[in-house]
């Protein structure tokens, strides 16, 4: 017999540290809670449920009471929002009515409520800036984090404990209190409505949260494997790449969906900071409620298209996020 | 291979000091065990060895030449952690092949393919080359850790509790592969431990660290036979060895508390008072012993059963071969192996009677 | 005190067994070990016992009771846990105390109570310490005395001593031994150290893969392992295991030209199990072999170890096997010696490779 073999199953069965009593009364509350589970669920769905169908609703259908839960859907919202349009004079109309020939779908749906296209609004422009600002910030903001974190997690720095509260205390401000010093500080810098300003102002307030997340991350991760790396003959960096980034991916997902939500969602510094040139998506959505009718399908089109690549990333690195914000808890 | 030197290294960390005027020598191809309880400085000691730490005073030599200066990559040593050190996202290949792809380096992949397929074939891991090192169990990663520290030939072999977090029988295994890849490559090596069962077992020399500083350097025969204070002589040996105060009277030494007499060494040199060590396997049953005890307790091992004899107050440890059958309350008579007793002074030294 | 009986006690985890069906009867007063590697069932075994592990199948009977379906607190059993489980801000006294005011015991009695255990113990000094302030032995003995206040008709230990450095354990070994001694109440004691198993048990129930493989004194498990499993897990090192073909009262061994004469009473037995086609395994202790330059078996020296007392040689016989052999203190041989030894006839033992199981000597005549 080998004597190298070794004893037992490779993998242990896992002895629950709990009492459980299966009663068939337990049974039963399972299934209630399965039963609660599901209500409250609906209950929290309804909003995003209504602000989908809204955006495909005709303008008819949004406001026939009661609310209309089957219904045609149509683009007209989404017309609206990516559009600038003027009415036709009704000769016009007719005259376009008659010979709909080289029109394409957008075009034709304008027509059908009497609209003519002049070109994409304000919005389309709004998004890209939304893309740019909160993409490139975001993309700094974990980037300098990581290396910030690295060092206050391996090396001993002087001061750590204080710089990494005078850190986070930049956060405990709530940002409504320093809109307008920035304002005036933006405006002596000439950063007003600029991208760079918006970059470097999320960036900034990212910064704080991304340290501190990250570090967290990274303690978790044993200094050993550095060590075993620059025995091994690799310098410190070389480690860094090799060995902590690709431990880390679960927190740097983690911290990337989080410093990417909040930039993305931010409306107060935008609303003061920005105008036109670098005016993001959350601003605008509030402002088409206050010009002229509202076009409450277009508002929804708007909060639906903004939505959507936050849930796209979220759901693309939701494995790494489970990981990442369990953190601590659950070590293999 | 090296010859690695410690001269006089001292280490201090905030509050405490970790390492007191170190100094000793492993030979060129040496199996050199350090052994103590947990921080005595065995760990800082490697870690000055590899350069992740830097000594406050002393120096480090390997064939004489000065490493104090050198970074770990520089040193040319390869650590073998107790865990946590083979690269979770890297397969078993990757990870062999890891310091081979080192910058320092520049090997060829054809080379390295070749180095990393010996070296696991020499430790029975060519099965697990494309595993991810998540899917291993404990030995095997052990496995792989010591391979990644043979796959090259660095000056000097430090090992940091490699076997401590295995089950009882995969590190008795490992043990003995262990001194055998050790033996037949001729690797210089320097095995931390706290476990003295290890460092008997492996060592060609050990030296004994506590609270920074070395108090005996020695074959395992040394400081088994020859231990130079009573908590050397408590840390080896298992059963732990018999040590009680005792007292001398002219010709005649009395443990404390118990009827057990015994003549004196070498007449009058020992003082009033010291400690007596016997170690369990030299106390022997015998129905015409000189000493009597009740058996309060047997407690068979298989190979051996250790007996707990009580005399007066107390209690001495007999270690005899086999599954015995002795009724628990009996009165039994037992012999001392007199010429095996150790004594030491009450602050601990050895005396030589 | 009490008897503990499982009559076909079983747990499955979904389609996973944790536990197949076992039968067990445990004496009033007797100390019993589960012994096995991690995941054999042992301590799932013991918390059915203990109530906090419901059964899936069988029945538990507690001094002639059925307690299958009774809670843990209705069982009068006591459970000692491998991390003590002390309740962090009583001292060291009160958490003696709080089963027995848990029962609405006077005061009086507490404190006569909570004395006795405490003198058995020898823990007076410790009495006013929190557990956080402890040593872990101290804290073991506060979370023993805590389970004897209550005078439970059966004590129920997983792993107490899992969690102290090994020097410690082996006092603390002795010191629960002692006190089992000194009380006798019935034990059931769960551990993976073959070590603690064969120096505690009255009796050893050696479990793997969810099964009994094994009932038996130390004596008994150590010296007539029933089957590969058992042979190998009791002992350190386990006993040797070589595999060889049987003929005309000769084992055939694979590498060195080992041959191996059978002892007379072994020979039809061995005849008869190698109808099935199957080869043996010869077994045998490390003690059992004797170094001899007249030897008739061979080795090449692997690795010698010194032990303290002893020293183990380690002989490779083949590719894939190392045998071991105990000796007392040598000048150690150098590697690839070539080493002759003789097994002691008498305590030399046979397995069947294909099913594992101890092959039992025919007394004829």
């Amino acid at each position: 017999m080998a004597t190298f073999e070794e004893i037992g199953p490779r993998i242990p069965v896992v002895e629950p540290i709990r009492v459980d009593k299966v009663h068939p009364r337990a049974k039963l509350g399972r299934s209630i809670r399965v039963i609660v589970t599901v209500i409250v669920t609906f209950i929290m769905i309804i909003p995003v449920l209504v602000m989908i169908m809204t955006a495909f609703k005709s303008r008819a259908n949004i406001v026939t009471p009661p609310p209309k839960v089957f219904f045609k859907p149509t683009l007209e919202g989404f017309l609206y929002l990516f559009t600038d349009r003027s009415l036709f004079s009704p000769s016009n109309l007719e005259a376009a009515r008659a010979n709909p020939g080289d029109l394409n779908y957008w075009q034709k749906l304008a027509l059908s409520v009497g609209q003519k296209i002049n070109g994409p609004s304000d919005y389309v422009g709004r998004l890209k800036n939304s893309v740019i600002i909160a993409g490139t910030s975001t993309l700094l903001s974990v980037i300098l984090g990581l290396f910030a974190a690295y060092a206050f997690s391996r090396f001993k720095v002087a001061g750590k404990d204080d710089l990494l509260f005078f850190i986070l205390s930049t956060r405990m401000l709530p940002g409504v209190v320093v809109t307008i010093p920035l304002f005036l500080l933006y405006k002596q810098l000439g950063w007003n409505d600029t991208h760079i300003g918006m970059i470097i102002l999320y960036t900034v307030f990212n910064l704080s949260f991304s340290v501190w997340l990250l570090k967290g991350f990274i303690d978790e991760i044993p200094v050993e494997y550095e060590e075993a790396a620059l025995v091994d003959g690799y310098s410190r960096l070389q480690a860094f790449f090799k060995i902590v980034l690709p431990q880390a991916v679960n927190g740097i997902a983690a911290t990337t969906v989080f410093c990417l939500i909040f930039a993305w969602n931010e409306y107060a510094f935008a609303l003061m900071l920005t105008s036109e040139k670098a005016r993001t998506a959350p601003p605008s959505i509030a402002t088409m409620l206050g010009s002229g009718g509202l076009e409450w399908s277009a508002i929804a089109a708007g909060s639906l298209g903004f939505l959507i690549p936050v849930a796209i990333v979220t759901f693309a690195l939701r494995d790494y996020l489970l990981r990442g914000v369990t953190f601590g808890a659950v070590r293999k | 291979m090296s010859h690695v030197e410690l001269q006089h290294i001292s280490k201090n960390f905030p509050g405490v000091t970790a390492l007191d005027d170190v100094s000793f020598d492993v030979k060129d191809g040496e199996f050199f065990v350090l052994l103590g309880p947990t921080g005595a400085g065995k760990t800082t000691t490697l870690r000055v060895i590899a350069g992740l730490e830097h000594q406050d005073a002393g120096s480090i030599l390997f064939d004489g030449e000065a490493m104090d200066d050198l970074t770990p990559s520089d040193r040319d040593v390869a650590l073998v952690f107790q865990q946590y050190s083979l690269y979770p996202t890297m397969s078993v290949f990757d990870n062999l092949a890891f310091p081979l792809r080192s910058p320092l380096r520049r090997k060829s992949a054809a080379e390295i393919r070749k180095k990393v397929e010996e070296t696991a074939e020499k430790l029975r891991i060519s099965h697990l080359l494309k595993r991810k090192t998540a899917h291993l169990s404990g030995g095997e990663m052990q496995r792989v850790s010591i391979g990644r520290a043979i796959v090259r030939s660095p000056r000097v072999f430090l090992m940091d509790e490699p076997l401590s977090n295995l089950d009882a029988k995969l590190r008795e295994a490992l043990r003995i592969e262990l001194q055998h890849l050790q033996k037949t490559q001729g690797s210089t090596t320097l095995f931390v431990t706290h476990d003295q069962i290890e460092a008997l077992t492996m060592a060609d020399r050990i030296a004994v660290l506590n609270e920074g500083r070395i108090i005996q350097v020695g074959t395992p025969e040394d400081i088994y036979d020859r231990p130079a204070s009573s908590f050397i002589a408590q840390l080896v040996g298992s059963p732990r060895i018999n040590l009680y105060n005792a007292r001398r009277e002219n010709e005649v030494t009395s443990i404390s508390d118990s009827n057990v007499l015994l003549p004196a060494p070498g007449g009058s040199k020992l003082p009033a008072e010291f400690m007596l060590g016997i170690r369990p396997e030299n106390v022997k049953p015998d129905p015409n012993g000189k000493f009597t005890g009740q058996l309060v307790l047997a407690e068979p091992l298989g190979v051996e059963t250790i007996l707990h004899i009580q005399s007066g107050q107390r209690t001495l440890l007999s270690l005899v071969p086999g599954i015995t059958s002795y009724h628990l309350g009996d009165v039994m008579k037992f012999n001392i192996a007199y010429e095996h007793i150790h004594y030491f002074g009450l602050n601990g030294d050895r005396l030589q009677p | 005190m009490s008897t503990i009986e499982l009559r076909q006690v079983e747990k499955k985890f979904g389609d996973l067994h944790a536990v197949k069906p076992l039968d067990l009867t445990i004496q009033d007063g007797e100390f019993i070990v589960l012994l096995g590697p991690s995941g054999c069932g042992k301590t799932t075994t013991l918390r059915m016992i203990s109530g906090l592990e419901t059964v899936s199948g069988g029945t538990i009977w507690l001094n002639g009771r059925n307690v299958t379906w009774l809670h843990p607190s209705e069982r009068d059993i006591a459970f000692v846990f491998q991390f003590y489980a002390l309740y962090p801000h009583l001292t060291a006294w009160r958490n003696i105390a709080f089963p027995l005011q848990a029962q609405g015991e006077s005061r009086e009695t507490v404190e006569k109570r909570v004395d006795e255990v405490v003198k058995l113990l020898q823990i007076e000094h410790v009495l006013k310490a929190h557990p956080g302030q402890l040593s872990g032995g101290d804290q073991q003995r506060v979370a023993l005395a805590r389970a004897l206040v209550r005078r439970p008709a059966a004590f129920l230990m997983d792993e107490p001593l899992g969690a102290l450095d090994a020097d410690f354990r082996e006092s603390m070994r002795s010191e629960i031994k002692r006190l089992h001694v000194l009380q006798h109440a019935t034990t059931v004691y769960v551990t993976h150290d073959q070590i603690e198993a064969m120096a505690m048990g009255d009796r050893i129930v050696v479990m793997s893969e969810a099964a009994i493989q094994q009932i038996g004194t130390p004596a008994e498990v150590y010296n007539n392992p029933t089957n590969l499993f058992v042979a190998r897990f009791i002992g350190s090192p386990g006993m040797n295991l070589i595999t060889g073909r049987y003929a005309d009262g000769i084992v055939q061994m694979a590498g060195l030209d080992n041959r191996y004469a059978v002892p007379q009473v072994w020979q039809s037995a061995l005849r008869k199990s190698m109808n099935d086609g199957s080869e043996i395994v010869v077994g045998f202790r490390p003690e059992a072999a004797q170094i001899n330059d007249g030897g008739k078996l061979a080795g090449k020296v692997y690795a010698s170890e010194m032990q303290g007392s002893s020293a183990v040689l380690h002989l490779t016989i083949n590719e894939n096997e190392i045998i071991h052999i105990r000796t007392d203190r040598l000048i150690p041989y150098p590697i690839d010696t070539l080493v002759h030894f003789d097994i002691n006839p008498q305590m030399v033992r046979f397995f069947n490779l294909k099913t594992e199981a101890a092959i039992k000597p025919e007394v004829t005549q």
